[in-house]
């Protein structure tokens, strides 16, 4: 994995930086299954947060909640020091939330360009008559916005492919057209779902290596699902861990380790 | 050998989005449009006008209309007739209540008030999709004919039930009415084809249809991302009802001159520019002129061939035109489900090789 060690970038991001999303108290439930039960935990500005636990654990349905597609039966979600009413996706996305799914949730009919100019949207505003006769605000936008999406795809490196329809690529690239698109929409948090899922070492080098400079040269809060160990210990400032809804953990990937209860749930616990 | 990309490099954002980026298609599209203003207007007898050219453009206007909604925007509509009829008593009514406005301007309006109308019957598709919407919108198609069979004041109480264009003029050229000319009805058509379908492509490769796009492709994480599903949606349904009104609005005032509404909007219409588009081809401009142009042609081919060259019975070739065209649309969609469209663009992609493939 990454050689550099975890301690290096694990500097005390976490414990100084103000607090950018808080959330209370969630409790989700589906019918009588409760996914998530009383759950509270902070993202700080410019951390990356990571969500770890084994399969089933409501990690997904956390994610959800954050970025508003599902709406918590009880609990508060604080957001920029203010409380954030139930919302729709959409407009959740107009707060500065973006993020990937877990199986990849690309365009498949539109190009890799087309895909990544999509996560621009809330950035363009041009009437849909001006860009019926495209002139004046929406030629100009169209231009300013390709260019920024320039960037993102030197920086994640995906300039040969930026024509070909996201469809026709291979699976790890499609999990990087993903991120892209969601960075182009210039994200205060940016919510990744197991970014790398079903990757080799290699790719999964390359998307850590991603996560690392987008957090460092951007900012960028992000918070993780994952469930390669390593990775999550190497790449988080801090970390959330959930067993059966509940949270056992929370804190440095160090301390996240030496806690007795997520060993149990990890490993088991031995019976007498 | 002269079909290339190579060297012809474009430096700048806005080169690189334009329609046509490589030039020698940029030169035919250029070329074909001078021929259509310039050279048919003046050799266009009324034949090729009645049989050919303006049932094509107006299809083509209606089939890129509803290839923006089901074919860019994943929205399936069956109501394309019934909002083809919205546009013709629309510009009926405008016409006869107002008679001192020019024509085009009622057009226009025609092409407003079905949007408006495409919006209200677009709601439901907030809530349904895939066939269960196909249904909401055949609903659709079956009241509006309804409404406009029913309701005398559609037809301005006409004893025969049906609507007949009065003469209006453009620059003193009729262009509705018994008097028209083949020229000019072509040449109105043309316009209409031309910048509505340079509309749509601005449309489809701006934010917008990036916005339906996604939709159709993944509508979950479309509005994960932004998108408001219902300004998509509902935007989608206008842009296409506009489209689709218009050539509702120029089949009847231009083309047939009187019309009722149940023989001239049935169901009938509704496939048939259905057909138009997954022949040509889901989510593409040209494969709406494609899709239009073979249902158009085909028969009219297929008569020539069997009528006029091998001299059967007129009744006999018009079961047997049927047969024909069922089949080739059964070929077609084993052979070719993505339509003309994408045989037309495999054969640029082979040109563009050609003669060294690899």
């Amino acid at each position: 994995m990454i050689a550099t060690p975890a301690a290096e970038f694990s500097t005390d991001k976490g414990a100084t930086r103000p607090v950018l999303m808080d959330l209370k108290n969630i409790t989700l439930r589906f019918g009588g299954v409760v996914a998530i039960k009383d759950i509270s935990f902070d993202i700080r500005e410019g951390e990356i947060r990571a969500i770890i636990g084994p399969n089933g654990a409501g990690k997904s349905s956390m994610l959800n909640v954050i970025s508003g597609f599902y709406v918590p039966q009880q609990g508060e979600i604080w957001f920029e020091g203010q409380k954030r009413p139930p919302m729709k996706p959409y407009q959740v996305a107009r707060l500065g939330l973006a993020r990937t799914f877990q199986n990849i949730a690309l365009f498949d009919g539109m190009s890799v360009l087309d895909n990544i100019m999509t996560g621009r949207l809330n950035k363009m505003k041009s009437s849909l008559f001006s860009q019926a006769l495209w002139w004046g605000p929406a030629e100009r936008e169209e231009v300013e916005n390709r260019a920024q999406v320039e960037k993102i795809i030197d920086f994640l490196e995906i300039q040969n492919i930026r024509k070909t329809p996201v469809g026709r690529l291979p699976y790890g690239l499609k999990k990087r057209v993903e991120l892209a698109r969601a960075l182009a929409a210039e994200p205060r948090i940016l919510l990744l779902d197991e970014p790398m899922a079903g990757m080799n070492v290699e790719e999964k080098e390359d998307m850590c290596r991603f996560i690392l400079d987008v957090n460092d040269e951007f900012g960028t809060t992000i918070v993780l699902i994952e469930h390669d160990m390593g990775v999550v210990m190497d790449l988080s400032d801090r970390v959330v861990v959930m067993d059966y809804g509940r949270k056992i953990g929370d804190g440095t990937p160090d301390e996240v380790r030496a806690n007795p209860e997520v060993i149990s749930a990890y490993l088991g616990v031995a019976h007498e | 050998m002269i079909y290339r990309e190579a060297g012809d490099f474009k430096t700048s954002y806005r080169d690189d989005g334009q329609t046509f980026p490589i030039r020698l298609d940029r030169w035919g599209y250029y070329a074909l449009l001078g021929v259509a203003f310039l050279v048919v207007p003046f050799v266009i007898d009324s034949y090729w006008a009645n049989a050919v050219l303006v049932p094509f453009l107006i299809y083509a206007i209606a089939a890129i209309g509803l290839n923006i909604l089901t074919g860019y925007a994943g929205q399936v509509s069956l109501g394309t007739g019934g909002f083809m009829a919205v546009g013709a008593y629309s510009v009926y009514k405008l016409m006869t209540a107002f008679p001192g406005v020019p024509i085009f301007v009622h057009i226009l309006l025609a092409g407003a008030i079905t949007a408006v109308v495409g919006m209200l019957f677009g709601l439901p598709s907030l809530r349904i999709k895939g066939f269960y919407l196909a249904v909401a919108t055949l609903a659709a198609q079956f009241f509006l004919v309804w409404l406009f069979n029913k309701v005398p004041w559609f037809y301005n109480y006409s004893a025969s039930g049906q609507i007949n264009a009065p003469e209006r003029t453009v620059f003193g050229w009729a262009v509705t009415g018994p008097a028209t000319s083949a020229p000019a009805k072509y040449l109105t058509c043309l316009v209409f084809a031309v910048v509505l379908a340079w509309i749509a492509r601005n449309l489809t490769r701006g934010m917008v249809g990036r916005k339906w796009m996604a939709i159709r492709d993944m509508d979950i994480a479309a509005e994960i991302i932004g998108v408001n599903p219902l300004t998509a949606k509902l935007s989608a349904f206008a842009v296409s009802s506009f489209f689709v009104g218009i050539a509702g609005a120029l089949l009847f005032s231009v083309y047939l001159g009187a019309a009722e509404a149940s023989e001239a909007f049935g169901i009938n219409k509704s496939f048939l520019v259905l057909f138009m588009i997954i022949i040509g081809g889901l989510g593409s401009i040209f494969g709406s002129f494609a899709g239009a142009a073979f249902l158009v042609l085909l028969p009219v081919l297929l008569k020539n061939l069997l009528v006029v060259r091998l001299g059967w019975p007129t009744d006999l070739a018009a079961h047997l035109e049927l047969m024909i065209v069922g089949g080739l649309i059964i070929f077609f969609l084993i052979v070719e489900p993505h339509g003309l469209a994408r045989l037309w663009r495999l054969t640029k992609e082979k040109l563009r090789l050609w003669p060294f493939p690899h």
